[in-house]
């Protein structure tokens, strides 16, 4: 049963990741994803303190704001002149030195594993289990991640329209009318979610890794938009399968290894594939240099 | 075909003032544009051009200004202004097709929900044919050319169905085909009574593709009919110190006179 859980959580990450990572890197801010996931620090340690609970709620409700606080940050230094990329890092790393310090300030009163927080244990998901009512419902984080996906799918099918559009061309989408900087923020708002509820089980970083490899793979792979994230989720389901049997095979972190197989898979797609692949691409340049001389 | 709503300007603008950071860019421009006609925007670099574009539409925050679309605030009007942004501004390895841009012409008219479907498909086909793009709506945008990026996006304009367009620069780096389909466009545009005011950098085609012509350099130096407005004297006054590189342009008269005999 272990195992399944840990299956089911790596995948609902995978697939909240995959969807969001998709819109992320279009718009060419895979970064914020991982400016994020480092950001949200200092909201969960704050959530701590003052709710002193190590309720995931009230640590996603902390986080949630911060990640909020740290897309408004880069927007606002990048309005007012600082350099796209510099302006997400010295947020991002700010904020999570800002996190740094409240832990070690408050180290006595704070239960908080860093370690926790930037790795994640995945293998413990099945121990901390959502009750009510004396009737175990299984594993808190798939719960969590269940109902941060639900929400995703639901926004997106929504709201796809709006969201590509937004992603393809954001000039045309405001002159028609569409708020675009509303669904800037909606959509960093459920990278905020997605990366919190990850947290306990793949941990910061590893975030990171899913909310961007999928995606990226599926990029090579496909021409359509739909099909890319469909692609995205697929890929980032067999990183977790797979990932949790290689992990159990060599006896590693389980949730490096999901991320080591969305890398084996990124480049595999990367040589390989059919429209963008680098083996194709040279046979072709090879084709039509023959061709051109015509 | 007439004018459909004659009596209210198309568009009228006034006071619009546009600063990035201290520096204004646009000063003070007011002007109002007669219904059926094609206007050429035109000015040195710098001048404001794309800038004034994006804040009549409220893409760049204006420090004053007001837009009228046909007597009625912009905002309210969107449905009937189309807008061709410059080719560069998109990511063209987007996953996407031709008709598929092509349809997001629609989404404005589709409102909040609703979903583009067969209707939607089938107006896409239509614009796709009207630029003779029509062999291309499967192909993947960055698989075509520059000259063909740009007919798409001239599609998608078109999808939006509107009376009023704005266009930044569509003649920008396109072939010789792609250019004569873009002013044939035009030409059909200017029949069914729609407006339409175009970024423009060529002065040599200026006489014969558009109806007025506005001058910029920051400010408006001029707006009228083209043939009293499209003078030696008002260019001096908006290109200024380039005079002398304008003026073999003005002398190589008959260029433009045989790209049109051609036409």
């Amino acid at each position: 049963m272990s195992g399944f859980w840990i299956m089911l959580t790596g995948a609902l990450v995978a697939s909240c990741c995959g969807i969001l990572g998709c819109f992320l890197i279009l718009r060419r801010m895979a970064l914020v994803g991982d400016a994020i996931s480092h950001s949200v620090l200092p909201g969960i340690v704050i959530a701590f303190l003052v709710s002193g609970s190590r309720d995931s709620f009230f640590m996603l409700f902390g986080a949630a704001i911060l990640g909020f606080l740290t897309v408004f940050l880069i927007q606002l230094f990048q309005q007012s002149g600082v350099q796209n990329d510099a302006s997400i890092g010295v947020v991002f790393t700010s904020l999570f030195a800002a996190g740094v310090l409240l832990v070690s300030l408050n180290a006595q009163h704070v239960d908080l594993d860093l370690d926790c927080v930037l790795y994640g244990e995945i293998a413990y998901v099945q121990w901390n289990t959502l009750v009510l009512g004396g009737v175990d419902l299984g594993p808190k984080a798939v719960w969590l991640l269940g109902i941060t996906l639900f929400i995703i799918v639901v926004l997106i099918t929504l709201f796809y329209k709006q969201f590509k559009l937004c992603a393809f061309d954001p000039a045309l989408a405001a002159a028609i009318g569409i708020p675009v900087a509303l669904f800037h923020y909606v959509l960093m708002g459920l990278v905020s979610m997605a990366t919190v509820s990850s947290f306990e089980s793949v941990g910061a970083i590893l975030v990171v890794g899913l909310l961007i490899v999928p995606p990226a793979t599926a990029y090579l792979l496909t021409d359509r938009l739909g099909a890319m994230i469909g692609l995205s989720l697929v890929i980032g389901v067999i990183s977790s399968v797979g990932g949790y049997y290689a992990a159990a095979a060599l006896d590693a972190s389980i949730a490096g290894c999901m991320v080591c197989v969305a890398g084996v898979m990124f480049v595999l797609a990367f040589l390989f594939s059919p429209s963008h692949g680098f083996v194709v691409r040279k046979l072709r340049q090879r084709v039509s240099a023959a061709r051109e001389a015509y | 075909m007439a004018a459909n709503k004659s009596g209210i300007a198309p568009l009228t603008v006034t006071n619009m003032t546009v600063a990035y950071q201290k520096k204004p860019v646009v000063r003070n421009v007011s002007f109002e544009v007669t219904e059926g006609e094609l206007i050429g925007i035109i000015g040195p670099n710098g001048a404001g051009k794309s800038t004034l574009i994006k804040a009549i539409l409220g893409l760049q925050p204006s420090l004053s200004g007001e837009t009228l679309v046909y007597g009625k605030p912009y905002k309210t009007q969107r449905k009937l202004v189309g807008y061709v942004p410059q080719r560069e501004s998109v990511d063209w390895d987007f996953p996407t097709n031709a008709l598929d841009v092509v349809m997001m012409g629609r989404y404005g008219q589709l409102g909040l929900f609703r979903r583009p479907g067969a209707k939607e498909k089938a107006i896409g086909m239509e614009c796709l044919a009207k630029v003779g793009m029509a062999d291309f709506a499967g192909r993947q945008i960055s698989q075509l050319s520059g000259g063909q990026q740009q007919r798409v996006f001239l599609a998608r304009a078109l999808a939006q169905d509107a009376t009023l367009y704005f266009m930044d620069e569509p003649f920008a780096g396109v072939d010789a085909a792609t250019e004569k389909a873009i002013i044939q466009l035009l030409n059909e545009l200017k029949r069914q009574g729609k407006t339409v005011l175009v970024v423009h950098h060529d002065l040599a085609t200026v006489e014969q593709y558009f109806d007025s012509v506005m001058l910029l350099n920051g400010e408006l130096v001029a707006y009228g009919p083209t043939s009293s407005t499209f003078t030696e004297e008002m260019l001096q006054k908006a290109y200024g110190g380039r005079l002398t590189f304008l003026k073999s342009h003005a002398n190589a008269e008959d260029e433009p006179v045989l790209i049109a005999g051609r036409g």
